[in-house]
């Protein structure tokens, strides 16, 4: 043959690529998931064994969200620690399968499908950032798969009605906006506020919540200017907010920015506003490339315990984290905080799956709705994880916390949240 | 091999071809079906890319945005209901040709490199753009979409009814620019990057032809977008970040610029590669990807359609 | 006015951090012809080769010139290793493995260094100088000293130096330069050894300022390019004022022009461009190319 004719090559390569592909699956066979018998009759057990549990996430693990991408080694840890000195979660070891998505919604469905129709896991566990797990959320309840405490704070996954399968973990943005609305209004009833927002969903939920709590008092937002993530740096809008002289600065950023913002804060002595930093930059490790001097009387909330924060040293949770997570995960930096939220959120998910009461899709889907006082040791003394029918929100308390020396401390009670405030609508 | 028989070959492996892409969706799982209608939608679009890039020399690394522009057009037309899904097809094809084609009119004036940079600052502005108009296109949090269900009468299931809907696009997007390309538009856009000065000596109408090709590009590129947006039926800004445009330009390279071929493994290189990369080093999967597109470029400089065609040479 | 000269300040300063690397993209531009879009991530990495070395114990003094120097070696290396093969292959080949090296890069020096921030010494004071109510940032001060200082080096070597001569003659046709005896090869690892010195200092210097992590400059490189574009590849004074311009742009419309805002003045760069390229397709400084037939 003189050449290999272009028609040829064409399905040439489809079938070079495509057959292996293939070989895996065949539409038809084993194409559905099994089914439990006996009280459970009917439910969903695929990915879920006497002795083995099937677990997948989607996370950004290339591209600009990357720094995301530690939560699951914190994750991976605690399910290596089950796994190899507890026997698992109840006696079922925990396989963990985590994809990257690049932090973009269609890639995030194609690893959502790829983990349920391929992989059959048990459950979603977890998909990260708003768009993406608004991308697979349909899908997921399609399916019925559990897509459980996904890694956003967006108030939706506890609002909403239609979407029972899904459910999300930490406090809502809005719920946190609630907080420093309520302290701004008991100690500062007549301030001037000046916002800095990342314009994306996070932003916005916490802008608006906060835009909302404040109607009708003393408090005034008089300056806001956002930033878009692919932004170099925020101090030009640092700059114009400067001109307001506002009396409070709140700063709803990401780490990077988070730092920059501080950073333009220290830097102008013309402005002195007092710095309200969100919880998303709340970590130690945002405020020391600043230099502690320069944050000194800087507030924020928070729920779970902060790694790089010294006054957790010598508790006993914190002890057990940083020696698993230096034993299952060498070379994972213990003071990350992604890396402690992952830990925390898979202790969360291990306690939920020993309390089903049908070890099915259908049982965790009850589960994770139905939780009273779950003690995670992550979380701060007094905060539990509850949940029930009419509460999609696991966490809602958080404790007010003020930058002092090279630490954070608490201060003020923890604030449960929809005690105070009423369910987040 | 006499003339007859290389002739044959070439129906015989077209037949086969054919029978596969019809017969695939009756043999893998849903998932793969979702995987290989997006495989065409970025071939379509990569197809368009092909159009501006290999046959009129213009670089464009701002692609993504027309893709994003049909794929809002037809969620947005879905979301409200206001026309059948079908139609937003069309819809999204004369909108994108439209822009494409006013966009064409500068383009002319801005050569190699600056084009690039300048469609590039198009990709990057997008987002914040999309966001601004958050009653039309949803804001940050986008637009979710129902995804159309195949009709009764067909008795196919919705992943299958997708993927041939998307085969339906690719093949006749494929028809559309082979024809073109053997018309006297596609002789003139060959004559324009093989010697634009001669060319135009020879009476072709450079401006005239140059623009065209824009639109068709943008053309492509939307209606790729449509299909996107029934097969994924969500739609957001972070859908369609400067890494697609840059993903798109490097799958058509990486594929074969300047060949009907060259598209298609373009839109397997797309889809599969960042995913094979994980699969090799699951804490970084960039670096994989990374050096994968750099040894690709080293193995085949002219993509991997330039690769088959030397090694069908090789062994004649 | 005093609020209006502070934003002209404050886009003055950003506008210098787009130049500092507008520069380097300039640099290898004139020696190669090829547009590197990995030059800020080569910059990223550099960075995080000085913070390595202050992290060990380096004072910052001496581990400027030594992360200068292993960039400048890092480059040559670059341009042997990944370039050289390609060489020759049309043009956007080029450009698409240097997409690959910024995927690579990116994700090695998250591999290595986490994607947490660290922090960086800061070789200017970080106060500011008050004139009459407006803030002159010292750092943003020094900046724009070392950008005017290596744009006068550069607009040196292109313009009065035999380097400068043969890599006009390499960008412009490395086969009739060859011919004639310039050795291209070495011009060509020259360029791309330079152009990561550029860079390099240009990660040093705002990595302060910006807060170091692997995405640092990915935001800078489209300003860049988009100075670069602007004042013409072709000239380091002109690729430093369109820097300075988009800069200031950028900053003051997004502050005074409501339409606008903040969220949507990455768009003024792109239209500035758009109408200079309409006008003045070199660019603002840049020579009109004469193209053979």
């Amino acid at each position: 043959m003189r050449t290999i004719p272009r028609r040829i090559g064409i399905p040439l390569a489809c079938v070079l690529v495509a057959a292996p592909l293939g070989a895996c699956s065949q539409r038809g066979a084993g194409g559905g998931g099994t089914e439990a018998t006996g009280a459970c009759k009917g439910q969903q057990t695929t990915g879920i064994t006497k002795n083995s549990i099937k677990l997948g996430g989607t996370y950004p693990l290339s591209g600009p969200a990357s720094a995301y991408g530690e939560i699951p080694k914190g994750i991976r840890a605690y399910f290596d620690y089950l796994n190899k000195e507890k026997g698992g979660i109840g006696g079922r070891k925990v396989t963990f399968i985590v994809r990257d998505d690049g932090y973009q919604p269609p890639k995030a469905i194609e690893e959502a499908r790829r983990l349920v129709e391929q992989d059959k896991v048990f459950a979603l566990f977890e998909t990260l950032g708003t768009p993406s797990t608004t991308a697979v959320w349909d899908y997921a309840n399609q399916q019925k798969v559990p897509q459980i405490y996904v890694a956003t704070g967006a108030s939706k996954w506890g609002a909403d009605t239609k979407h029972p399968w899904t459910i999300g973990w930490q406090p809502s943005y809005v719920a946190e906006a609630r907080i420093y609305a309520k302290w701004l209004k008991d100690t500062k009833p007549h301030a001037t506020v000046a916002v800095l927002y990342q314009n994306d969903d996070f932003g916005q939920d916490l802008l608006g919540g906060f835009t909302k709590a404040i109607a009708g008092s003393g408090v005034k937002v008089v300056a806001k200017q956002s930033y878009e993530v692919t932004d170099p740096t925020v101090s030009p809008q640092m700059s114009k907010l400067a001109e307001s002289k506002a009396d409070v600065f709140l700063d709803i950023t990401t780490p990077k920015f988070g730092s920059q913002a501080l950073a333009a804060d220290a830097g102008n002595k013309a402005w002195n506003p007092l710095h309200i930093l969100n919880n998303v930059a709340a970590s130690t490790t945002v405020l020391k490339p600043v230099g502690f001097p320069n944050v000194q009387g800087i507030v924020s909330a928070t729920y779970f315990k902060d790694p790089s924060d010294p006054q957790w040293a010598n508790d006993p949770a914190m002890k057990l984290y940083k020696q698993k997570l230096a034993q299952y995960q060498p070379g994972a930096d213990p003071q990350d905080q992604f890396h402690a939220f992952g830990w925390a959120v898979a202790e969360s998910l291990a306690k939920t799956v020993q309390s089903m009461k049908c070890p099915t899709r259908e049982g965790l889907r009850d589960a994770m709705r139905n939780q009273t006082n779950q003690m995670d040791d992550m979380l701060l003394p007094g905060i539990t994880v509850n949940t029930g029918p009419k509460d999609g929100f696991p966490i809602e308390s958080m404790q007010l916390i003020r930058f002092k020396g090279t630490r954070w401390n608490l201060f003020g009670k923890v604030i449960d949240t929809r005690k105070e405030f009423g369910p987040v609508g | 091999m006499t003339a007859r028989q290389v002739r044959w070959a070439r129906w015989a492996g077209g037949i086969v071809l054919a029978a596969a892409a019809l017969y695939a969706p009756f043999y893998f799982v849903p998932f793969w079906n979702f995987e290989f209608s997006l495989v065409l939608v970025y071939a379509v679009a990569l197809l368009g890319l092909n159009l501006l890039v290999g046959y009129s020399g213009q670089i464009s690394l701002g692609h993504g945005a027309f893709f994003a522009l049909g794929a809002y057009a037809t969620a947005v037309l879905m979301f409200r209901h206001v026309v059948p899904y079908p139609v937003t097809l069309v819809v999204a094809g004369v909108l994108c040709f439209a822009v494409g084609f006013a966009f064409g009119v500068p383009a002319l004036r801005l050569r190699g490199l600056y084009l690039a940079l300048v469609t590039l600052s198009v990709a990057l502005f997008l987002q914040p753009f999309l966001k601004r108009f958050g009653s039309l296109t949803g804001g940050s949090m986008g637009l979710t979409i129902t995804k159309p269900d195949a009709p009764a009468w067909t008795g196919l299931a919705q992943d299958q009814w997708l993927y041939f809907c998307a085969l339906a696009v690719a093949v006749v997007s494929f028809w559309l620019v082979r024809s073109l390309m053997r018309s006297r538009v596609g002789r003139a856009l060959l004559a324009v990057r093989e010697n634009e000065t001669a060319a135009e000596v020879m009476g072709v109408r450079l401006a005239f032809y140059k623009t065209l090709a824009f639109a068709w590009s943008a053309m492509l590129a939307g209606v790729a977008g449509a299909v996107y947006a029934w097969v994924i039926g969500f739609v957001s800004p972070d859908s369609f970040t400067v890494v697609l445009s840059i993903t798109l330009l490097a799958g058509l390279v990486v594929g074969g610029l300047g060949s009907m071929s060259g598209p298609v493994f373009g839109g397997f290189f797309v889809m599969f590669v960042p995913s094979v990369s994980q699969d090799v080093n699951e804490a970084a999967p960039g670096i994989i990807f990374g050096l994968l597109i750099i040894v690709v470029m080293f193995v085949a400089p002219t993509g991997l359609a330039g690769l088959l065609r030397r090694l069908a040479r090789i062994r004649k | 006015m005093v609020n209006f000269l502070q934003q002209v300040v404050q886009g003055l300063g950003s506008g210098a951090i787009y130049a500092s690397l507008a520069l380097a993209l300039a640099l290898i531009y004139r020696f190669t012809g090829i547009v590197n879009l990995a030059q800020g991530e080569m910059a990223m990495f550099s960075t995080y080769i000085a913070w390595q070395l202050v992290h060990s114990g380096m004072s910052f003094w001496l581990a400027l010139p030594t992360t200068l120097l292993i960039s400048f070696a890092g480059g040559m290396l670059i341009e042997r290793i990944i370039i050289r093969p390609v060489e020759g292959a049309p043009e956007l080949t080029v450009v698409i493995v240097t997409v690959g090296l910024f995927v690579f890069v990116n994700a090695a020096a998250g591999f290595f260094w986490s994607f947490l921030i660290k922090d960086f010494p800061n070789p200017f004071p970080g106060g500011a100088l008050n004139l009459g109510g407006v803030q002159f940032g010292y750092g943003t001060l020094g900046i724009l000293g070392v950008v005017a200082v290596v744009m006068g080096l550069l607009y040196l070597l292109f313009q009065h130096t035999k380097i400068g001569l043969g890599m006009r003659a390499v960008s412009g046709d490395p086969v009739s330069a060859r011919l004639s005896g310039v050795r291209v090869g070495r011009i060509l690892a020259l360029g791309w050894g330079l152009a990561a010195t550029a860079g390099a200092l240009s990660g040093i210097l705002v990595a302060p300022l910006l807060f170091l992590e692997p995405n640092m400059m990915s935001g800078v490189l489209i300003y860049a390019f988009a100075a670069a574009t602007l004042g013409g590849f072709d000239s380091p004074v002109g690729v430093v004022i369109g820097g300075l311009i988009v800069g200031v742009a950028e900053t003051l419309a997004g502050a005074y022009i409501g339409f606008v805002g903040s969220d949507l003045k990455v768009g003024v760069p792109l239209v500035i461009i758009l109408v200079v390229l309409l006008l003045r397709p070199q660019g603002l400084f840049g020579r009109p190319t004469v193209e053979r037939a």
